[in-house]
C-alpha cells in the first residue's frame, strides 16, 4: 500500500530516534523470574539505523477480514457473542514527534472475561468461553486512528510469586513504517489496583512510563446501552528529517 | 526558558508473554478460523527470484535450553538487495518476495524454519556495502523488550570480513555468534540469550 497519499511528498526515510532504554524495562528484572535466564548480560552493540532497520513491512487494509477488529464476534457461533463486559478500545498510533502513524498494523490478544486464555499450554481452572477466541487486528487510518470491540479481560493468576495475579490487560503488537519501530506492549485499565502489584508492570522503572500504558475510561465515547469506551494511544519511535543526510541510493 | 521540543515518549515495552501465539500465530496455537492464515508464514512463492534457502533458528536460555515459547520475526532484502518497503527509495523490490517472516518456535523442539532466499547486499553508507544478512527480532516470555540481532552467512567469508557492522564488534571472539553455519541446504542459527556464547544484540 501507499503510506502517503500526497503525491508531492516523499516517504520519510530518516533514521529513528534512539531508544531511551532507561524508560523501557531493562532485560534483567528478577522480580519477574523468567527474565533471569532470558536476559542478555553483555552490553548491546549501539549503531545508528542502517537501511535494514529504516525499512520495514507495511500491510494494506485489504488483508483485513470484516470481523478482525471485533473480538466479541470473530470467534462466536452465528447469532451468539462472547460473555463479559462489552468495551470499545480506541486511540491513535503516534510517533515521538506527535505525528499520526497511518497504515500501522496493530495485533492484539487477551484472555476472556474470566482470565482464561485459549491456548494449549494454559491450565487455569477458569472456563473457556466457547464464543471467544481472543485475537484481533486492525490497521490505522490516515491520521493514525484505530478502534476495536472486545470484552474486558479478567485478571489472571500466574506462577511467579506464590500469589501473583496479572492485572486485566490486552497485549498489543505494533508495526510502524520501519523495522526499528517494532514494539510489543500491554494495555492496562484505569483504576485497577492490581497494576501496581504486578511484577511485569514493575519491570518498568518509572511510574510515569507505566501510566502511559493505562487506558482511560471515556464516558463521552461510550455507546449507551451497548459498550463502554477506553482510550489507548500508542507512541512509536520518531525519526529524523532525512533532508540533510546522505541518501542510501545507488550502489 | 527555551522552546519546548514537544516530544512524546515511546510507549514502554512489555513482554510478549507465553501466549503471544494467540495474537500473532493463532492458527499455530489452535485458534482456527479467525484469520485465514498466520501472517508471515510465506515469504516466497514459485516466482521469487534468488537462491532458495532454509534458515533453522533456535533461541537458547542461560542454561542452554531452547525456548519453546519464543516468537521470531525476520526482515531481509530480496536477491538484488532491495527491501519490499515503502521507505525503500533505491528501486522496486521483487514483488514476489515479502522480505518479512514470522514463526513461533516449536513447542517441543524449540526450532523454527524460515523458507526464504539468500538476500543481496545492501549499502551501509554510500559506497560501502554490508555483507548479506537477515535482521532478527525476538520476543518471548521473560524478554521485556524485543531483542534485535542479525544473521550473517558462513559461506560469505570475504563479505563478512568487509562488513562495517561486524567490524564494530570490539571483542572479535563474539563475531561468530552472528554467523549461521551451513548444513547442506540449511543455515543453522542458534541465538544464545546469555552465557559464554551470548549472541551480539543491537541497540539500533
Amino acid at each position: 500500500m501507499s503510506i502517503d497519499t500526497k503525491p508531492n511528498r516523499q516517504p520519510e526515510i530518516g533514521a529513528f530516534f534512539q531508544r531511551d532504554r532507561s524508560w523501557h524495562p531493562p532485560a534483567l528484572t528478577p522480580g519477574y523470574k523468567t527474565s533471569v535466564l532470558r536476559s542478555p548480560q553483555k552490553a548491546l552493540l549501539s549503531l545508528d539505523n542502517t537501511i535494514s532497520e529504516i525499512t520495514g513491512p507495511v500491510f494494506g487494509h485489504d488483508m483485513l477480514g470484516e470481523l478482525d477488529n471485533d473480538l466479541i464476534h470473530n470467534f462466536a457461533k452465528p447469532g451468539e457473542s462472547a460473555i463479559g463486559e462489552r468495551i470499545i478500545v480506541y486511540g491513535r498510533v503516534l510517533d515521538e514527534r506527535g505525528k499520526g502513524v497511518p497504515g500501522a498494523l496493530l495485533e492484539f490478544w487477551q484472555a476472556n472475561a474470566g482470565g482464561r486464555y485459549r491456548h494449549k499450554k494454559e491450565g487455569y481452572i477458569a472456563a473457556l468461553d466457547p464464543n471467544f477466541g481472543g485475537c484481533g487486528r486492525t490497521i490505522t487510518d490516515e491520521d493514525g486512528s484505530y478502534a476495536f470491540r472486545t470484552i474486558k479481560p479478567g485478571p489472571y493468576p500466574w506462577p511467579n510469586g506464590v500469589n501473583d495475579w496479572r492485572p486485566a490487560h490486552i497485549h498489543f503488537s505494533v508495526f510502524g513504517h520501519g523495522f526499528a519501530q517494532r514494539l510489543i506492549t500491554q494495555m492496562y485499565f484505569e483504576g485497577d489496583p492490581l497494576i501496581w502489584l504486578c511484577p511485569i508492570v514493575r519491570t518498568i522503572p518509572d511510574r510515569a512510563a507505566v501510566e502511559t500504558l493505562i487506558a482511560a475510561l471515556d464516558m463521552p465515547a461510550t455507546i449507551p446501552m451497548d459498550a463502554r469506551a477506553y482510550k489507548f494511544d500508542i507512541v512509536l519511535r520518531g525519526r529524523r528529517s532525512s533532508v540533510f543526510e546522505n541518501r542510501l541510493e545507488g550502489n | 526558558m527555551v522552546q519546548s521540543l514537544n516530544r512524546l515518549k515511546e510507549s514502554p515495552s512489555q513482554t510478549a508473554g507465553p501466549y503471544v501465539h494467540i495474537g500473532l500465530t493463532p492458527n499455530f496455537c489452535g485458534i482456527p478460523g479467525v484469520f485465514e492464515k498466520d501472517l508471515g508464514t510465506d515469504m516466497v512463492n514459485d516466482k521469487t527470484m534468488g537462491e532458495r534457502i532454509t534458515v533453522r533458528a533456535r533461541v537458547l536460555d542461560g542454561t542452554g535450553a531452547p525456548l519453546r515459547d519464543a516468537l521470531i520475526e525476520v526482515w531481509q532484502a530480496d536477491a538484488a538487495g532491495l527491501y519490499n518497503s515503502p521507505t525503500e527509495i533505491r528501486g522496486a523490490a521483487d514483488p514476489n518476495f515479502t522480505g518479512w517472516g514470522r514463526k513461533a518456535t516449536d513447542m517441543v523442539s524449540g526450532e523454527c524454519l524460515f523458507e526464504t532466499i539468500k538476500p543481496g547486499r545492501v549499502p551501509y553508507k554510500p559506497g560501502v556495502l554490508m555483507a548479506p544478512h537477515i535482521t532478527f527480532w525476538i520476543v518471548a516470555r521473560g524478554i521485556n523488550l524485543g531483542l534485535q540481532t542479525r544473521m550473517y552467512f558462513a559461506d560469505e567469508e570475504q563479505a563478512n570480513a568487509d562488513d562495517p557492522v561486524l567490524a564494530r564488534i570490539e571483542h572479535r571472539s563474539r563475531v561468530p555468534t552472528l554467523i549461521a553455519a551451513r548444513l547442506d541446504d540449511v543455515y543453522v542459527f542458534d541465538i544464545h540469550l546469555q552465557g559464554d556464547k551470548e549472541t551480539v544484540f543491537f541497540d539500533i
